[in-house]
């Protein structure tokens, strides 16, 4: 290290639900990301640090952390972009239990892409055969623009109604619903509707848009959340979610 | 809110919009006219058209503000599902009956 060398100064969650901001001074690098430093800290500074990483290319969703106030993935999110007057503020995301530090504990967020119904479900067609889908239909289009999801928990994090109720299912597994409700293969999309037209469900949504707002791969899962809310309603007058 | 929730106050709020605006709109011409209570009070009593304008208004008004309260309590207060359900039907019950009251008293009083 050279006396000439710029320093971040780094505030880090440090605890679980009660806690404090720890600093930190780390070497300011070209094309540092948020995760980078994150790594420095744990591996030169302080290695009790407990953080949550795989992949570091934004593929995996494993790395996303409260930034300067902002839910992020720290693996693509360059420090020049967000740093304010040389100084980070990082902690883990919000809407979730911390286990420590920047670890959040995401059991409830997957629950409720169980109870949102996000899963394939066979139908009744031979499994051997193929089922065509043709990529310029209404319903393959649709899927296709909520589909590249990687579950970081980010738009779960900048939800305000998540916020507000924590039965609510949330943007993501909403998302994957209606992912999954376009899936002209799938043995039981009326189903999918069911679950997500509890009271809990997608007509919970305000369409802050938040969720889109903060998306690091650009979805717009208000967008899924508002056609899950037209065929779920188109579903309920024709009296499909009684039977 | 759940599919018939939604779709009610989605409706009643799109119904509402003219509504509101010929309100507003009527409240100011009669005042810039000079309009006194006795003038709009012979203009009102006995017209099926105010009667169901209004009639149609306070039937949007007081179930658009019951799941709109009811949804407020439900995200911004302790209180869980049914108690924020009864509230929110009570209001609907109350505002439509002072609704209901106020366009007797200037259409049939």
């Amino acid at each position: 290290m050279t006396t000439s060398e710029r320093m971040l100064r780094v505030d880090i969650w440090r605890g679980n639900e009660k806690g404090d901001y720890q600093s930190f001074e780390v070497p300011e690098r070209e094309n540092q990301t948020v995760l980078d430093v994150v790594t420095y800290i744990q591996r030169h500074l302080d290695a009790a640090l407990a953080y949550r990483f795989a992949c570091r290319v934004g593929v995996c969703g494993s790395c996303a952390m409260t930034v300067n106030g902002r839910p992020r993935w720290t693996c693509r999110t360059h420090v020049s972009r967000v740093v304010k007057g040389g100084k980070l503020t990082i902690s883990p995301l919000k809407n979730m239990p911390v286990i420590r530090d920047l670890v959040t504990d995401m059991t409830l967020f997957f629950d409720k892409w169980q109870a949102a119904r996000g899963r394939f479900v066979a139908g009744d067609g031979p499994k051997d055969e193929l089922a065509p889908v043709q990529p310029d239909t209404k319903e393959r289009m649709a899927a296709s623009e909520a589909i590249e999801c990687i579950n970081c928990g980010v738009c779960y994090s900048a939800c305000d109604v998540v916020s507000w109720r924590d039965d609510y299912l949330g943007p993501a597994a909403l998302n994957r619903a209606w992912a999954a409700y376009n899936d002209v293969r799938d043995g039981d999309r009326t189903g999918i509707l069911k679950a997500i037209s509890a009271g809990n469900g997608c007509h919970t949504c305000h369409t802050h848009q938040s969720c889109a707002e903060h998306c690091p791969v650009a979805l717009n899962p208000t967008f899924s959340i508002a056609g899950l809310k037209r065929a779920s309603l188109k579903a309920k007058l024709k009296g499909e979610l009684s039977k | 809110m759940t599919p018939i929730s939604y779709f009610l106050q989605r409706g009643t709020a799109m119904l509402m919009v003219p509504l509101i605006i010929t309100h507003l709109a009527l409240i100011i011409m009669a005042v810039q006219g000079g309009l006194s209570a006795e003038e709009i009070l012979a203009r009102t009593r006995g017209s099926m058209l105010w009667a169901g304008f209004y009639g149609v208004f306070v039937f949007a008004a007081s179930i658009h503000a019951g799941i709109g309260m009811q949804t407020i309590l439900r995200e911004w207060t302790p209180l869980g599902r049914l108690a924020s359900a009864n509230i929110g039907h009570m209001l609907i019950t109350v505002l439509w009956i002072l609704g209901a009251r106020a366009i007797y008293a200037v259409v049939w009083a």
